[in-house]
């Protein structure tokens, strides 16, 4: 139907008017939306991106602190990784060196810190495996062997981070299904009730009417959506990055690989939207009339 | 040709039209008239299937309009040619495309149509006016237009509702002469007006009966015109 919808017909484009306000409209309403489409299709894939990135790297790592007096902490060390040893779900387990640990704390207190001076807590950092460990267990396992064992499974930052990650996805899609709603809002305002009227009169068919104006604003839908999507790639492409550690939310806002394919959509998508509500506009303009 | 039996017409419950019968056969030549308000419009209207009759029949070549679909009138429409008081046009086309507009939207070519349109525009006096757009329009090229694009498909009937309207004397005894030219072509002319000295100029030049609306009822006036 599409096709034929669109097959050409010169002279029947012609009674749609060429230009003017309704006609720049329909041109700058589509171009100006996608542009915002793109940006929150942008948004909507580096939130998704996060979420995954850091529900993955924080879930399959967990950290236990040992924080015993001097004279303990090496034997309570041990005991926790022989508990670790023997937990299910734990890939590895091993206990910071002094210099890892003096690296961690070198951000607060400068690199020539002697942990030896001060009753630092021994981290052991534990990577779980697919299945992951169970935490509760670990816990009383710790409790009741390792007095001065805490374990944290980094749930407190994840989950926090990962929920937020996916709210931000949830609000870029619902921005791309309001503007793809304001698009069709503008489009069904330019279908010109007068035009419709006089053409119905000089005793035009409700089908040639409504091809001629679907015709139309399906077009100037893709062409505007095409130049704001061309626009919005530019302008993300001109984003500074960031490099892979420091990477923040900010400057990870971007396109990755096969992703690159989805703002190619939104024209199409456009166009869609204005044949469905010019479809629909000039059917209401012409039930209006006899 | 359009034939209307026993037809009343109501707005929201209150009637303006009752038991209007009326026949306008072929190569017939009318008037309409009537103080405003009295539903000259909305008996032309009943005549070319834009409002349906709230009792009573309409038959416009032989067909009931309540039979008839969207595209049934679409098809009605390119055998009645209907000029309005306030003619409207498309304005970003030039006037000769205008006119042309009904050969368009039936799928005929314009080209074909080439000779004749200039001799309806030359016929109308506005071959000068041919590239104008509609808003350059006086009123009275507006309504000789829009008599134009009536026409131009050579429908059987011609309806015009207020044709003079917006137009000074002159201009208004041009246009009649046109429709009264086009009576003697064998057309059907229903002509709506409230002027009646325009009535009596008129039918020194043609046998026009005139039916006047009074009291919600079709009357045939007499020769006290």
């Amino acid at each position: 139907m599409f096709s034929r919808v669109l097959h050409s017909d010169a002279q029947a484009d012609r009674v749609v008017p060429p230009s003017g306000f309704t006609a720049q409209l329909t041109l700058f309403a589509s171009a100006a939306m996608a542009f915002l489409a793109v940006f929150a299709l942008a948004l909507s894939l580096a939130a998704g991106r996060l979420a995954e990135q850091w529900g993955e790297e924080l879930a399959r790592s967990a950290t236990i602190r040992i924080a015993a007096p001097a004279e303990q902490q090496q034997a309570q060390t041990v005991a926790a990784l022989r508990i670790l040893e023997t937990t299910r779900g734990v890939a590895s387990a091993r206990a910071l060196s002094d210099e890892e640990q003096a690296a961690l704390l070198a951000p607060w207190f400068g690199t020539g810190l002697d942990l030896d001076a001060l009753p630092v807590p021994q981290l052991i950092e534990v990577i779980e495996t697919q299945e992951g460990m169970d935490a509760a267990g670990v816990r009383l396992r710790l409790a009741a062997e390792v007095l001065g064992a805490v374990l944290d499974d980094h749930s407190r930052w994840r989950e926090p981070l990962v929920k937020a990650a996916a709210r931000l996805r949830l609000l870029g899609w619902a921005s791309i299904i309001l503007i793809a709603a304001v698009t069709a809002t503008m489009v069904t305002l330019a279908a010109n009730a007068q035009v419709i009227a006089v053409l119905r009169l000089v005793g035009a068919t409700d089908q040639y009417i409504a091809q001629a104006f679907i015709r139309r604003f399906t077009l100037r839908a893709l062409i505007g959506a095409a130049g704001g999507m061309v626009l919005g790639m530019i302008a993300v492409l001109l984003m500074p990055s960031g490099g892979d550690e420091t990477a923040s939310f900010l400057t990870g806002l971007g396109f990755k690989g096969i992703h690159w394919i989805f703002p190619l959509l939104i024209p199409p998508l456009a166009a869609g939207v204005a044949f469905v509500a010019t479809r629909m506009a000039a059917r209401r303009t012409l039930e209006g009339l006899s | 040709m359009i034939e209307l039996e026993n037809v009343a017409y109501s707005y929201g419950g209150a009637e303006l039209l009752s038991d209007i019968s009326l026949k306008l056969a072929p190569g017939s030549f009318h008037f309409l008239t009537g103080p405003s308000g009295s539903g000259k419009t909305t008996l032309m209207k009943l005549c070319y299937g834009a409002l349906l009759p709230t009792a009573g029949y309409v038959r416009l070549f032989d067909a009931d309009v309540r039979g008839l679909g969207r595209d049934d009138v679409a098809m009605l429409r390119r055998r009645v040619g209907v000029v309005h008081q306030d003619c409207q046009f498309l304005d970003h086309l030039s006037l000769a495309e205008n006119v042309a507009l009904p050969l368009h939207v039936s799928g005929r070519s314009a080209e074909a149509a080439g000779d004749d349109l200039g001799d309806l525009m030359h016929w109308v006096g506005l071959t000068e006016r041919m590239a104008a757009l509609p808003p350059e329009l006086s009123g009275g090229e507006r309504q000789r237009a829009a008599l134009a694009r009536a026409v131009i498909m050579s429908p059987d009937v011609v309806l015009a509702d207020e044709p003079t309207g917006n137009v000074d004397w002159d201009m208004s005894q041009r246009l009649l002469r046109l429709l009264v030219e086009l009576n003697r072509m064998g057309k059907t002319v229903l002509v709506a007006t409230h002027d009646l000295s325009l009535i009596r100029a008129t039918k020194a030049h043609v046998q026009a009966r005139v039916l006047r609306i009074a009291n919600r009822r079709i009357q045939l006036a007499g020769a006290d015109l």
